[in-house]
C-alpha cells in the first residue's frame, strides 16, 4: 500500500515515523510518500492530513491546486486521517473560538462542527491520558496543543473518544479526525486504526 | 521528508532524564511523562507541551510584524506565526538607544486579530519582561540578541515558564546550551535587519558541521566536548543519536527574498523567520506569500522559481553588507 503524507507544513516527520512504526507492528508492508503536488496523489490508498496551521497548509494546497485534487479523492472513498489542523481542513463548519469568522481554504468534507483555539492559546494547551479501547487500544499519552474541538456530529458522522465530555476523535465513513496528536503519542494505535481502514 | 531514529516521545524522554538532574521542576510537575500521570489528569505546561507547539510551526514562515494590519497580511500570506516588535529589526539598528519589548496593548491588539500563534521578543536575561508576556498569554516567548540585552552574563531560566522560548544561536555550543536552560526552539542568529543571508547561512553550516564531528567522535571525546560546551552529557548523547538539533530549528537573520529562504531549508531549517525583508520591501503582501511558498515546497526549485517570479528584486529591501559593519554594529554577539 501507498500512504501520502501532506507535506507542505506541521508534523508531517513525526507521522511519517509512527506511521512507519505502526506497519512494523501490523505486519503490513508499504510505501510512505510526502504529497506536495497534484501528480503525488495519483497512486495514493490513504492519506494523512499533519498538524500545523490550517490556513497555511489551506493557502499552499490552493495555490499549487492540490485542494481540489484532495477533495475529490477523499469523496471517492480514499481513506484519510486528519489531526488538529488536518481535522479542521476535512470539517464542514470551522470556526474560531474568539476571532469571528474568517474564510479559510479548507476541504469540508466530514459532518462535523470544529471550533478553532478551543481550549485556549499555547498556555493553555495540555497533556492528557486518552481511553482508546473503542478503536483497540489502551490507555495512550496524547498532547494537545493550541488544540480546536470537535462540537457536533451529524449524519454518518460520530464521535469515537471523548476527553470531558467534548469529541476528541470522530469518524464518518472513510474519513477520521482527532483533536490530539497521535503522531506525538507513545503509542501507535491510531495509526494502527488508520491502516485497518486503508487495508479493507 | 526525513525519518528520524526517535519519536518525539523518545526525545521527551531524554529530556526527562534531564529532569532528573534537576529535581525542582520534578517536584513542580513541570516535566512529566506518562507513568507519573496516570488516568484522566490534564497538566498544562510541561516539558512535553512546550516541545511540542514548535513541531506545530515546522515547514512554516514566521513573520516579523509591528502592527495589526502587518500581522493580517502575514496571516492572509499563511504565515504560521507572527512575531510582534516595536521596530523591525532595520529600525532597531537605525534609530539606536535601548530596544525593549514591544507594547503589551500592541501585542493584544494582533492576538485578538489573527488566529494563528502571536510570539513577542524580550530582553536577553530579562525575567520580568518574561513574566510579563507570560501573563499577557503570548504563545511563545523569543529572548533575542536583536533588543538591548538585560543581562550580559546569563540568559532567563526558561524552565520556570509554562510558555516556550526560541533562543538564538551561531554554534553547536550556543544552542545546546540554551536548550539546556530550557527552549523548546533554536533559530540561527544570522544578523538582522541587514537583508543579507550570508551569516544565517554561516551559522547554519557551522551548527551542521559541529553535529557531523559529534557523531564521528568516540564516547570518550564526547564527554570532554560535553564539557567543553558547559551542557549536559545527555544533551549530546541525545544530539549525536538524532544527528541533528533535538529541538525544531529555524533560520533567522538578513532572509528577504523566496531563494534565500529555500537555501535555508535546503541547509537543513526546519522553517524561517522572517524579519525586516518583508515589510521593508515595497511590495510585501505579495512578497510574503512568495516566501511562504517557497519555504514550504524548498525541494522544488520549479515552485521556488514560480515565487521568485512573484515577486520583484527591484522592490526587495536595500539591505547593508556586513562588511560595512562596525564590530560594535554586530547584533549576533550578543549573549552567547
Amino acid at each position: 500500500m501507498k500512504i501520502g503524507i501532506l507535506a507542505y507544513q506541521g508534523s508531517f516527520e513525526e507521522h511519517a515515523l509512527q506511521l512507519k512504526r505502526a506497519m512494523i507492528k501490523l505486519n503490513v508492508s508499504g510505501d510512505i510518500l510526502p504529497v506536495k503536488k497534484t501528480g503525488d496523489l495519483k497512486q495514493v490508498d490513504g492519506l494523512i492530513i499533519p498538524g500545523g496551521e490550517s490556513t497555511t497548509i489551506g493557502i499552499i494546497a490552493q495555490k499549487l491546486g492540490v485542494l481540489d485534487d484532495l477533495k475529490s479523492k477523499i469523496t471517492e472513498g480514499t481513506p484519510v486521517l486528519g489531526t488538529c489542523a488536518g481535522a479542521i481542513m476535512l470539517a464542514k463548519d470551522v470556526t474560531d473560538a474568539k476571532v469571528s469568522k474568517k474564510s479559510q481554504p479548507l476541504i469540508g468534507e466530514m459532518n462535523i462542527q470544529v471550533i478553532r483555539n478551543y481550549y485556549g492559546r499555547q498556555r493553555e494547551s495540555f497533556e492528557a491520558t486518552l481511553d482508546f479501547s473503542v478503536i483497540g487500544g489502551g490507555k495512550g499519552r496524547v498532547v494537545f496543543i493550541r488544540a480546536p474541538a470537535i462540537v457536533k456530529t451529524w449524519g454518518e458522522a460520530k464521535s469515537l473518544i471523548t476527553l470531558q465530555g467534548v469529541t476528541v476523535m470522530a469518524e464518518e465513513r472513510n474519513m477520521i479526525a482527532t483533536t490530539f496528536h497521535p503522531e506525538l503519542s507513545n503509542t501507535t494505535i491510531v495509526h494502527e486504526y488508520f491502516l485497518d481502514h486503508v487495508k479493507r | 521528508m526525513r525519518l528520524y531514529e526517535l519519536s518525539f516521545y523518545e526525545i521527551e524522554s531524554f529530556f526527562y532524564k534531564l529532569a532528573e538532574l534537576r529535581d525542582i521542576l520534578k517536584d513542580e510537575n513541570l516535566l512529566t511523562i506518562s507513568p507519573i500521570l496516570e488516568k484522566g489528569d490534564v497538566v498544562q505546561g510541561t516539558s512535553m507541551v512546550r516541545h511540542a507547539f514548535p513541531i506545530f510551526q515546522k515547514g512554516g514562515v514566521v513573520m516579523d510584524v509591528t502592527n495589526v494590519t502587518q500581522a493580517q497580511i502575514a496571516e492572509d500570506a499563511g504565515a504560521t506565526a507572527v512575531m510582534v516588535l516595536d521596530k523591525l529589526p532595520y529600525d532597531v539598528r537605525k534609530s539606536g538607544g535601548v530596544a525593549r519589548m514591544a507594547d503589551p496593548k500592541i501585542i493584544e491588539e494582533v492576538m485578538n486579530s489573527i488566529t494563528i500563534p502571536v510570539m513577542a521578543k524580550v530582553r536577553i536575561g530579562h525575567y520580568y519582561e518574561a513574566k510579563v508576556l507570560e501573563a499577557l498569554g503570548v504563545d511563545m516567548i523569543d529572548e533575542s540578541e536583536v533588543l538591548t540585552p538585560a543581562d550580559e552574563e546569563h540568559h532567563i531560566n526558561k524552565w520556570e515558564f509554562k510558555v516556550p522560548f526560541v533562543n538564538g544561536a551561531r554554534s553547536l555550543g550556543e544552542a545546546l546550551r540554551r536548550i539546556s536552560e530550557g527552549a523548546s526552539m533554536i533559530r540561527t542568529k544570522g544578523e538582522a535587519g541587514t537583508g543579507n543571508v550570508s551569516e544565517a547561512v554561516k551559522h547554519m553550516k557551522i551548527i551542521n558541521n559541529e553535529i557531523a564531528q559529534l557523531v564521528s567522535m568516540n564516547e570518550e571525546d564526547r564527554l570532554k566536548k560535553s564539557r567543553e560546551l558547559q551542557v549536559p552529557y545527555q544533551l549530546v548523547e541525545l544530539t549525536v543519536k538524532l544527528k541533528r538539533l533535538p529541538v525544531v530549528n529555524f533560520a533567522a537573520g538578513g532572509i528577504a527574498t523566496p531563494a534565500d529562504a529555500a537555501l535555508m531549508m535546503w541547509l537543513g531549517a526546519d522553517g524561517v523567520f522572517v524579519g525586516s525583508g518583508i515589510f521593508k520591501s515595497s511590495d510585501p503582501d505579495m512578497r510574503a506569500k512568495a516566501v511562504v511558498l517557497a519555504t514550504a515546497n524548498w525541494e522544488d526549485p520549479e515552485i521556488v522559481l514560480e515565487a521568485q517570479k512573484m515577486i520583484s528584486e527591484s522592490k526587495s529591501m536595500m539591505g547593508i553588507d556586513i562588511k560595512s559593519l562596525k564590530p560594535e554594529e554586530l547584533l549576533q554577539i550578543r549573549g552567547s
